[in-house]
């Protein structure tokens, strides 16, 4: 018996700032659909599922009992993971390797433009004695963490308004992103400030959007067509508590990383790796979960292609669901697939991902082609 | 399903706070409890702990986000791979399962399952909280609330199989009599069934003392893969099955008479276990109980009564803590309490006793070597099932 797991479906369906005409319950339908496809297999092969999301994001308590029906689950073992993607791919790649299952479908989704105040829902995820009452835009906890992270790092707002200019023009390269534009640094530097040195233009707009990923044993993965192997996965939390954090470094990329690089016999990953595919829900993150992977040079250039795919600030930010459309662009990097941003010869990648302010939990995951 | 289980994994460590209706501990700090009692039970520090998997339901009870997230230094999970699986009510047993599968993977040998709910923060009922739980559409502008839409599928379930309300009524008895003997219980009592039937209907035909209290408590287990559970016990309690499944959102549609859901968990969880005669095979049970109509509904669903005929068992006590099989001899939700994730933990902590022969007062007597906890959640739609022993 074989220890190897491997992804071999991806569905998503294309995020956007609005979806009037879908309900999240058809969203995941159709990203379903394609991931079933694209995996050649119904929903009758699938030996577990998992949905990745959280109540305060649906508006609805207990979400987990709106989950099978769209993912023709019902009656089968579903399970929820409120917690970041790379979990709920953590959690389908464990129940494969106990031998409970041979097929695992992961979904999340995010139907953003239902929130009519996001700022109030990320200040919900503050604790309700000791920071709630404070009362400021939430945003203020990346705010800070930006600024200690440029103290420490001796990086510039300069370089922070790079990763947006680099990443919203890579998004223009992808046909499923739709925040593509082409900035100068001045421009994002000219974006109001929402929580200095935060400017808004650093901030990763919203998108509504549903993925799913199939997940298969070595056995069952021959049979796919284009198999992208799980070489190694982690994931970490750190205290979601303001006052005992270290706000220049990402503790729990550096941890999860780490898990996922040993798991996977990595030991340079600046060699190894041929791409990373990185968490930039704000830009300066991009630069801190680099450095917590071990990818940036002394220089603080990054050492391997990143985010070709535009990341966050290219695709939308989909909350949990960020993860899972990272991995099904690493998917397409890895396949071949990824048209104009295709890095040439990407054999093994990194996923690297964040759950947002307040927390500091992430995931890694390092897929190759073998 | 093909392959085989790849490794096996014991519970080497249980521990739990007190249920009680109001508690001054915030959740963080009931976690804690929990925690360091299933640590020091097993005998390992928490440094050794190499993951930890959390369990609580619904946010709205704290009006927290993410409150994974929030308690996660409470339940030791920081610096580590944390993981919070959700299945609502059905969580509790969940966490053993989510615990199971991050050992049988083989990523972890060591790891720490805690069950946390304090539902006293949601003012002024926690009722208020599960107006959210229904669909935002068809079902929230009628206003309903669990106590409603239970009232409805015991309704259903007397109608089906011609169930007085009194046979129903002598499960309360039972198990707030068991609690009796539970350190940690918050409503235990000695009562009949006149006087379950005296207390005020809630929604007919449900009365007060049918119904599970509102509860603040936690729980806590240690999981060890093979080689490690014998080296820190001599008595691993081995988790032989699990089993979960998931009906539809739609349960409007659904025959509430029978629970398929359980009955499919279970039968999941039996294969695994290499059980074919689970009414032999099994010696204790702790089936679901925040009302007292479930626990006899689950019994049917968990193929351990015939269809409509766990009244009858009931009645002639067969569900004793001295009868044939003990159901709930730790008092049940309906006894010890019902602080959601935390009390179906809690029946998975009863079951590692009893089969270690630690439960006290509450031993049911013989040498017991096999149990089930069993608990139930979402919308009337999940069923989740472990089944226990000492071999």
């Amino acid at each position: 018996m074989s220890d190897r797991v491997a992804i071999v479906g991806a569905g998503t369906t294309p995020p956007r700032p609005l979806s009037p005409d879908q309900s999240f319950r058809e969203m995941t339908f159709a990203a379903a659909a394609r991931a079933y496809e694209d995996a050649g297999v119904s929903h009758r092969d699938i030996d577990s599922f998992i949905s990745v999301c959280e109540d305060f994001h649906e508006g609805t308590s207990i979400t987990d009992e709106y989950v099978p029906d769209q993912l023709g689950a019902v009656l089968r073992p579903v399970q929820t993971i409120a917690g970041d993607g790379i979990q709920g791919i953590a959690t389908a790649f464990m129940l494969i390797r106990s031998g409970i299952a041979d097929v695992v479908a992961v979904e999340a989704h995010a139907k953003s433009s239902n929130i009519l105040r996001h700022d109030e829902v990320l200040a919900m995820g503050l604790d309700p004695v000791y920071e709630r009452p404070l009362g400021v835009n939430p945003h203020y906890v990346a705010a800070m963490e930006m600024r200690r992270y440029l103290h420490d790092s001796g990086r510039t707002d300069t370089a922070v308004a790079d990763v947006v200019v680099e990443n919203r023009r890579r998004a223009l390269g992808n046909p499923i992103a739709p925040y593509g534009a082409v900035l100068t640094a001045a421009d994002v530097l000219a974006a109001a400030l929402v929580s200095e040195p935060l400017r808004a233009s650093m901030i990763s707009a919203y998108a509504d959007g549903a993925v799913v990923l199939v997940l298969a044993s070595e056995e069952r993965a021959e049979a796919a067509l284009r198999p992208v192997w799980i070489r190694g996965i982690g994931w970490s939390s750190d205290t979601s508590a303001l006052s005992m954090r270290d706000w220049a470094t990402a503790t729990y990329a550096a941890l999860a990383t780490a898990m996922a690089y040993q798991m996977a016999g990595i030991e340079r990953p600046a060699d190894e790796l041929a791409f990373a595919e990185v968490d930039d829900t704000y830009a300066h993150k991009q630069l801190q979960h680099l450095d917590a992977a071990r990818l940036t040079a002394p220089g603080g250039e990054p050492l391997v292609p990143v985010n070709r795919s535009g990341g966050s600030l290219g695709m939308g930010y989909c909350y949990d669901a960020s993860a899972l459309y990272r991995t099904a662009e690493a998917v397409r990097q890895i396949r071949g697939e990824a048209g104009r941003n295709q890095v040439p010869g990407a054999t093994t990648g990194l996923v690297l991902s964040w759950r947002g302010v307040p927390t500091q939990t992430g995931g890694a995951l390092v897929l190759g082609d073998h | 399903m093909t392959r085989k289980i790849r490794r096996r994994v014991a519970v080497v460590g249980a521990g739990m706070s007190l249920f009680m209706r109001r508690a001054l501990e915030t959740g963080r700090e009931l976690s804690y409890y929990a925690a360091q009692q299933a640590l020091e039970s097993a005998g390992v520090r928490l440094k050794d702990i190499e993951a930890v998997t959390m369990a609580t339901a619904p946010d709205a009870f704290d009006g927290v986000h993410m409150k994974g997230e929030w308690l996660l230094d409470g339940a030791g999970g920081t610096r580590k791979p944390y993981l919070r699986a959700y299945v609502g009510g059905g969580s509790g047993v969940f966490s053993l399962i989510s615990g199971w599968t991050l050992v049988a993977s083989g990523l972890f040998d060591l790891v720490l399952v805690v069950a946390e709910e304090k539902m006293s923060s949601c003012q002024p009922h926690p009722q208020g909280a599960f107006l959210t739980i229904f669909d935002h559409t068809i079902e929230r502008p009628l206003g309903p609330n669990l106590l409603w839409i239970f009232s409805l599928e015991q309704q259903r379930y007397m109608q089906t199989y011609g169930i007085r309300n009194e046979d129903i009524a002598l499960v309360s008895v039972k198990n707030k009599r068991n609690a009796l003997d539970h350190p940690a219980a918050q409503v235990a009592a000695n009562l009949t069934v006149a006087d379950v039937l005296a207390s005020e209907v809630v929604a007919w035909p449900v009365h007060r003392l049918m119904v599970s209290p509102v509860s603040d408590g936690a729980a806590a287990i240690v999981l060890a893969a093979d080689s490690i559970a014998q080296r820190l016990t001599d008595k691993p309690i081995w988790v032989q099955g699990v089993g979960w499944a998931l009906d539809t959102s739609y349960w409007g549609n659904r025959d509430l008479s029978y629970p398929r859901y359980v009955e499919v968990a279970a039968k999941m969880a039996y294969e695994m276990a290499g059980l074919t005669e689970p009414r032999k095979q099994i010696h204790i049970a702790e089936p679901y109980d925040p009302f007292a109509y479930k626990e006899l509904h689950h019994l049917e669903g968990l193929q351990l009564a015939d269809r409509g005929k766990a009244p009858e068992d009931l009645a002639a006590g067969r569900f004793d803590r001295t009868g044939e099989l003990p159901t709930c001899p730790s008092g049940g939700l309906m006894g010890v309490g019902n602080p959601i994730a935390a009390a179906g933990l809690m029946k998975v902590c009863e079951l590692f006793w009893q089969l270690r022969g630690e439960a006290g007062a509450r031993q049911v007597p013989g040498t017991p070597e096999r149990g089930v906890a069993q608990a139930w959640g979402d919308l009337m739609q999940i069923g989740t099932v472990a089944v226990l022993g000492v071999h």
